[in-house]
């Protein structure tokens, strides 16, 4: 992949995790959060993680390569918005709860005004048909991106210990409880997921060995 | 909450009980957000739509059109859903509910998981839910394509972008401004 280049560049100028570590900085201020998570949200058109990484790595210094890719496993694990569970966590490391808020907030106070903007315009100018088709394409697209993600998901399912047959057999089963059956998503979460975690449990290799 | 305040902030008819339901239906979902809060968008398509008929399918692909189309996390689709509702007080009930639940877990859980990130437990919790959260986003995207499946152009809009963003790397940004404009010229 041609994009992949920004980050091998960076992990090849840094020869250790460790060695990385001193040259590290951090924010001076809460003001500072709200200013540096406040940019990088507004850079970030269909998703926000990539432009972390180019801002809280590369930019500002405030991660290394590994303690960033930690924290997204983290984000990626714990259910809610990753993009703002890493944002919250790295506030309160550096500044408690108010840092917490402060980082959030940057993320969301002024995208939230813009959105909100955005669909005035759109309630001003919806009898237009002409503003209703171009709403029902970029829905069109917006449906697509979400499963284009999902394929690329898709292709991580080689690493996965339940294996591609049973992981596949589940995501079906989820489609189709959701979107067809239309089950609530508690009971799909908590029974086919639960069955998930318990069948990737037990095929994890390494059983024996203590956690 | 008396009427007139509610009238002011634009609740369009809720009940503070419904503003209630809301906030706790939304709190729920945010603990169930594995993957992301679009993951459980098609769980609030059917409270919301289906079950409560607080939104139209059009109003609720909007929404989610709409803060696509914006910088910005795309969490934000769930401040105009509260928005489109009941006004300010259904934006604050909806985000206040996605986001507290699962921020304060975070800051709980982030330290065990993250020094317990090898361990067999998490491992297991990230690799069991994969799956889940897969079928989830398929799932989101044929509810978003429910006020244009009737119309063949859309169709092969969504197929044609399905494609593009899994084989390229276009920015998402392009692809819906590219959207908006066969939209106006072909779905008018």
């Amino acid at each position: 992949m041609a994009g992949a280049g920004g980050h091998s560049t960076t992990a090849a100028a840094l020869p250790t995790a460790d060695g990385d570590t001193a040259a590290l900085r951090q924010p001076a201020s809460c003001g500072e959060l709200f200013r540096v998570f406040n940019r990088l949200a507004l850079q970030g058109f269909g998703g926000v993680l990539p432009i972390a990484h180019r801002e809280l790595v590369e930019r500002e210094r405030w991660l290394s390569p590994p303690q960033f890719m930690d924290l997204l496993t983290v984000g990626q694990v714990l259910p809610g918005p990753n993009i703002v569970n890493i944002s919250m966590i790295l506030g309160h490391r550096w500044f408690g709860l108010r840092g917490a808020l402060a980082a959030s907030a940057g993320l969301l106070a002024v995208p939230l005004v813009i959105v909100l903007a955005l669909a005035l315009l759109y309630q001003h100018w919806a009898h237009l048909p002409m503003v209703a088709g171009a709403l029902r394409g970029m829905g069109a697209v917006a449906a697509g991106l979400v499963v284009a993600t999902a394929l690329k998901l898709a292709r991580t399912l080689t690493r996965n210990p339940l294996g591609r047959p049973w992981a596949l057999l589940l995501a079906g089963a989820t489609l189709v409880a959701v979107a067809w059956l239309r089950w609530p998503l508690v009971g799909v979460v908590l029974g086919l997921g639960g069955a998930g975690m318990a069948l990737a449990a037990w095929r994890l290799p390494g059983k024996g060995r203590a956690p | 909450m008396t009427p007139d305040l509610a009238a002011l902030l634009g609740a369009h008819g809720l009940s503070t009980w419904q503003l209630l339901q809301l906030w706790g239906h939304f709190m729920l979902l945010s603990l169930l957000a594995v993957g992301g809060a679009i993951s459980t968008a098609p769980d609030m398509q059917r409270y919301l739509v289906n079950q409560q008929g607080w939104l139209s399918d059009t109003q609720f692909s909007a929404s989610i059109a709409i803060a696509q189309a914006a910088p910005g996390p795309n969490i934000l689709f769930v401040a105009l859903l509260g928005w489109n509702i009941a006004g300010l007080p259904g934006l604050l009930a909806t985000m206040s509910g996605i986001l507290l639940p699962s921020s304060v877990l975070a800051l709980v859980a982030s330290r065990y998981a993250q020094r317990h990130a090898d361990s067999r437990a998490v491992q297991a919790f990230t690799a069991g839910l994969t799956p889940i959260t897969l079928g989830l986003l398929v799932a989101t995207g044929w509810l978003l394509t429910a006020p244009v499946r009737q119309q063949w152009p859309a169709l092969a809009l969504v197929a044609l972008t399905v494609l593009v963003a899994w084989r390229t790397r276009v920015s998402p940004v392009v692809l819906i401004a590219l959207g908006a404009v066969v939209g106006a010229l072909l779905l008018a």
